[in-house]
């Protein structure tokens, strides 16, 4: 593998103030967009176990992402600067949103539009998780955990917190045993 | 009644700590806590300014600086968004601290390996859950798998992608 550039404080900043004034439906495809595919700054792997790490820690998860990302990349300022671009954008963006709302009410034009969005949104988290699913070719009981995972969360509909809770040990131990498994080999 | 930037800061950081699988696995806790138990706000408002705070791009965990906003004006949106994230952040930084000291331990990277079903399977069911929500008039899944199929197939920005189906919403879904 090459050398790998390290992003600096400014350019983590940049990048994240991209991702976060871009993510409408959710920023996590964006990231991916902007760290893997764009910047390439990150690999497909590196990309899902921190997203993982940041879906499991409580708060939202491309913030904690932008946080670990920003420290191993800069130290604290990294951190800062990371989430800091990402939230600054639609912070505005939403407060803006209120005013106008308060000011206008809703408009037919504007609502349509969003209901576009919304559907593209639906796409796009879809799409990323199948770009991330067909480069990383995981063990066959990790997809079947990508399975059931998705269909507790979508289907069954149960609460984000009780699948981490439940589900995250049960991933980490088969992981965990094959990598056990593979150093008592070598 | 209507509380102070204090107040505020302190039950957002309270939330903080809660939001395991972001603001969406927290809208029903937000709500108990505003509505039901504070009474800070009525159900309408807040049905009214999480729906709002949805439809901006970023983390959907930033409907908390809309409903400081409404609670305390500038302050009591500053109020808020540090208390939601301020304490979540200080988690991650310590976790990433961690696991830069431990990186040489051999189980490190498999249970890094780990969390990847998890981030994946959960991504997808968002997609379902967005387009369950979505799918309001009959072009709508058609946009979704157009998407799904450009963002898959491409490595070009998304956003180009979300505007067209926007436009494609204003002709068919009015």
């Amino acid at each position: 593998m090459t050398e790998r550039h390290v992003p600096t404080t400014g350019e983590l900043f940049l990048a994240f103030l991209q991702i976060g004034g871009l993510a409408f439906g959710g920023a996590v495809a964006f990231a991916r967009s902007v760290l893997v595919d764009q910047r390439k700054w990150l690999t497909e792997r590196e990309y899902a176990e921190l997203l993982g790490l940041g879906q499991v820690l409580p708060g939202p998860n491309v913030g904690n992402f932008a946080v670990i990302y920003g420290r191993q990349c800069r130290g604290l300022m990294g951190s800062v600067a990371a989430m800091g671009g990402f939230i600054l954008l639609p912070l505005f963006i939403v407060l803006g949103l209120v005013a106008l709302w308060m000011e206008y009410g809703q408009n037919p034009w504007l609502d349509a539009f969003m209901k576009g969005v919304a559907a593209a949104a639906a796409g796009l988290a879809v799409g990323s998780a199948l770009k991330s699913l067909s480069k990383l070719t995981l063990p066959v009981e990790q997809l079947v955990a990508v399975g059931v995972i998705c269909l507790l969360a979508a289907w069954a509909r149960v609460p984000l917190g009780w699948i981490i809770l439940f589900c995250t040990p049960v991933t980490l131990a088969l992981s965990l045993y094959r990598g056990w498994k593979k150093r008592k080999a070598a | 009644m209507s509380p102070t930037p204090l107040d505020i800061l302190l039950q957002f950081a309270l939330l903080s700590i809660l939001a395991v699988g972001g603001a969406n696995a927290l809208s029903p806790e937000m709500h108990r806590l505003l509505v039901d138990s504070l009474h800070w706000m009525d159900d309408q408002t807040f049905s009214q300014l999480y729906a709002l705070a949805q439809a901006a791009p970023g983390p959907n965990i930033l409907s908390a600086s809309v409903l400081g906003m409404h609670l305390g004006g500038f302050m009591g949106m500053l109020a808020a968004t540090v208390g939601i994230l301020g304490p979540a952040a200080c988690i991650a930084f310590a976790v990433g601290g961690a696991i830069d000291r431990l990186k040489n331990a051999w189980w490190i990277k498999p249970a890094q390996a780990g969390l990847v079903p998890v981030a994946l399977g959960l991504m997808l069911a968002s997609g379902y859950i967005l387009g369950d929500a979505a799918f309001t008039f009959w072009a709508a899944p058609l946009i979704t798998v157009a998407m799904a199929v450009f963002v898959w197939r491409s490595n070009r920005n998304p956003l180009w992608m979300l505007l067209a189906g926007g436009i494609v919403g204003m002709i068919f879904a009015r």
